[in-house]
């Protein structure tokens, strides 16, 4: 004896019904011009990584790496990246790269004035939360299928659900961060005539700066996770070549891949986390630091100290 | 004098949405009965008041009572549920947010209790902060922000971060970002309830000093009374939302409206509320031409031993005794046996300035400040004013005056701290 005895609730054909029949034939042409301006992010990151050459790439890395983070940071950058070029992955790890890229450049570009807005109304993030609770605890694959039926198949597609999956916390922290401002800053804007703009520039976003950095870093780290599941739907990259290697059981083409993806996380994250805190890593003028970087080794040793 | 700021019969409730509190209010419910009823809290209850130019309006009362809503009201932070709030011809009360922002631009800034400063801008941004949302372009607004700073000595610090200076500084920076855009008027609200007590005392002189030169209409908030009897042109004591006594630091002191007042005017050291003027009483004196036959007439006549000499002018020139005006020839000039340096005080001078001329244990010349004669002062007396009840200075008073130099007794302590309590019980 059971519920299902006395009724039967045909739910997935009515989910069915509803995409199949409604979405897909009503929709498609919008989802469609959705994926265009994805598209031609996309298109531009890739084929600008694609076109510069990788030791100039490296150089960049390692150099952001060295301002933002350290020295330390620095190096492993340089290590990571000529590893992955000498196991032949360098093209599969831009493609990655410009995916990512463009995912958390449409996150923040959503996401940050969301956070903004509801922010500023409680009714907004009662309506937000819950969606945003969604989108983080339904698993990926199960909106890959409606995904693929509106989208098709490919990058955009791929990119489409990287963006759905890493989107909720830079907009929760962007959130958090400004209403965490104290209210008697805010006070103390208006009381000085200052309008309801000029206060959220001024005052309201650069306090919530770090927070939302540190929304940013998380966001981050979700797209990079996404990228193995994005391949499923024929998105490229370091994610086709871990899911190629699974499905014809070379363990060795599928580490290599993972190592790939690892090593572009670690150079990420520990970026952006370090222009979450800024402050850390090194604050000197360029052109300062490109000389220690050619002086002796004693006085780099003292550099970072006074960097500090 | 002009009027700078004229509030009437501001009212404000918080969570009123269906009029209710408003009703019951006006038919003369008190806070409690309304609270209880309806869930409406009364922040002010029917205050009105008007501010004159150059004066600085203290509001005193205790957390809860309602100062810190009333003087958000006045720059419109928050808006009352009725009422008129007047700043120059706009009423505040009911004005659209665009002309809120030009009255806050142009005419009324605001020192917070904690500050309020910005912390990821520089001493100077924050000074010019009012100056940039006006739309000033850089080098002016930074130029009038080193001139702010620099009228509360701070601006040597213009580059630093608010995070580096101690409160004390933190709090100069607050009063010269109010001062930067040169308004009508500033509200203060318990501008120095956050520092230790050394440097509370200091920022009250500096503002007494500043306030001589700037001469801006100041709304100040606070819980102390006796930096509201030290700062305030004139006092309001605010209980419950509404108003119990406005009036001169000495009107309250001595003629307190209620037992709510009288309770707190107890504790308060009335040596720094009183000058000299208030206890002075009218002298007879001397004219410096006067021969000593002449003086002992005029003594003889007021029952005393000492007196005052003075000039043609009413200036202060000296004193004399009977007993060395009986120890010479009755025709000699009063000239010759006067004491040139009679003590004095400033009919300014507080009481408790007072206390080291008084150790001399003669009679003390008031006078004004050309130098003139105004009044004469027993070391005595003064003793008499420092306890509430103005009774008539008793030998054990003066000793005990002459230790501690204030008036606490330890039944007076203790009573309107209990008061206080109570009262911050209610409204919590």
């Amino acid at each position: 004896m059971s519920p299902s005895d006395l009724l039967v609730i045909p739910f997935d054909g009515w989910v069915n019904a509803f995409v199949r029949g409604f979405l897909v034939p009503n929709f498609r042409p919008f989802f469609r011009a959705v994926q265009v301006p994805v598209n031609e992010v996309l298109q531009a990151f890739d084929g600008f990584f694609a076109w510069v050459p990788m030791l100039v790439v490296t150089l960049v890395f390692a150099l952001v790496a060295w301002r933002v983070v350290g020295r330390t940071m620095a190096i492993i950058t340089v290590v990571g990246f000529v590893f992955i070029d000498m196991i032949q992955l360098w093209p599969e790890t831009m493609t990655t790269l410009a995916m990512i890229l463009t995912s958390v450049l449409f996150c923040t570009v959503i996401g940050i004035p969301a956070g903004i807005l509801v922010a500023g109304s409680n009714m907004a993030w009662k309506v937000v939360r819950p969606i945003l609770d969604i989108m983080q605890t339904v698993p990926s694959f199960v909106y890959l299928v409606p995904i693929v039926m509106l989208f098709g198949v490919g990058m955009a597609p791929g990119i489409i659900a990287t963006i759905i999956f890493a989107l909720p916390p830079i907009i929760r922290m962007t959130n958090l961060g400004i209403r965490n401002v104290r209210e008697d800053l805010i006070e103390a804007s208006e009381a000085f005539g200052a309008t309801r703009m000029q206060t959220l520039i001024e005052v309201q976003l650069p306090l919530a700066m770090r927070t939302i950095m540190a929304g940013l870093n998380q966001t981050l780290m979700l797209a990079m996770s996404m990228v193995v599941i994005a391949a499923l739907i024929g998105a490229g990259g370091l994610g086709l070549i871990v899911n190629t290697g699974l499905g014809r059981l070379n363990v060795g083409q599928a580490t290599a891949g993972g190592v790939g993806i690892v090593i572009l996380a670690i150079v990420l994250d520990r970026i952006t986390q370090g222009l979450a805190e800024p402050g850390s890593g090194s604050r000197k003028p360029l052109l300062g630091s490109f000389k220690s970087l050619f002086r002796s080794q004693d006085i780099e040793a003292v550099a970072p100290d006074k960097a500090v | 004098m002009t009027v700078k700021l004229k509030v009437e019969s501001v009212f404000k409730l918080f969570n009123d949405t269906r009029k209710e509190g408003m009703a019951l209010l006006r038919n003369g419910a008190s806070t409690d009965e309304i609270f209880r009823s309806t869930g409406v809290t009364v922040g002010i209850n029917d205050v009105s008041f008007e501010v004159n130019e150059g004066e600085i309006f203290v509001i005193m009362g205790l957390s809860g009572s309602g100062k810190s809503t009333l003087v958000r009201t006045l720059n419109g932070l928050i808006r009352p549920s009725s009422g008129k709030i007047f700043i120059a011809g706009e009423d505040v009360a009911s004005c659209d947010m665009k002309r809120l922002r030009a009255i806050r631009r142009r005419e009324i800034t605001m020192v917070f209790q904690h500050f309020a400063l910005f912390p990821h801008k520089t001493v100077a941004e924050n000074v010019a902060y009012g100056l940039k949302v006006k739309g000033v372009g850089p080098a002016e607004r930074r130029k009038a922000a080193i001139e702010a700073l620099a009228k509360v000595g701070l601006d040597a610090y213009a580059d630093s971060f608010p995070g580096q200076l101690s409160g004390g500084m933190q709090q100069r920076v607050g009063l010269a970002r109010g001062l930067a855009t040169d308004p009508a008027i500033l509200l203060m609200d318990e501008p120095f309830g956050a520092l230790d007590p050394l440097i509370r005392r200091e920022m009250q002189d500096e503002l007494i000093a500043l306030q001589k030169e700037l001469k801006k209409t100041i709304v100040f908030i606070t819980h102390d009374l006796n930096e509201a009897l030290l700062l305030g042109n004139r006092i309001a004591i605010m209980k419950d939302g509404a108003f119990v006594q406005v009036g001169t630091a000495q009107d309250i002191v001595s003629n307190p409206a209620d037992d709510y007042v009288r309770a707190f005017v107890a504790d308060i050291d009335r040596s720094r509320v009183f000058t000299a003027s208030d206890i002075a009483q009218d002298a007879d004196h001397i004219p410096l031409k006067e021969s000593v036959l002449g003086a002992l007439v005029v003594m003889d006549k007021a029952g005393v031993d000492v007196a005052h000499v003075v000039d043609q002018d009413g200036v202060l020139a000296g004193m004399v005794t009977r007993e060395a005006l009986t120890a010479v020839r009755p025709n000699t000039p009063v000239v010759e046996v006067m004491e040139p340096d009679a003590p004095s005080v400033t009919s300014e001078a507080y009481i408790n300035e007072m206390y080291a001329t008084a150790q001399n244990g003669v009679l003390m010349a008031v006078t004004d400040s050309d130098g003139k004669l105004v009044g004469a002062v027993e070391p005595t007396a003064i003793f008499g004013h420092l306890t509430p009840d103005a009774e008539p200075a008793t030998e054990a008073e003066e000793d005990d005056g002459k230790e501690d130099a204030g008036p606490p007794s330890d039944q007076t302590e203790t009573e309107p701290a209990n008061t206080a309590d109570a009262q911050k019980e209610k409204s919590l």
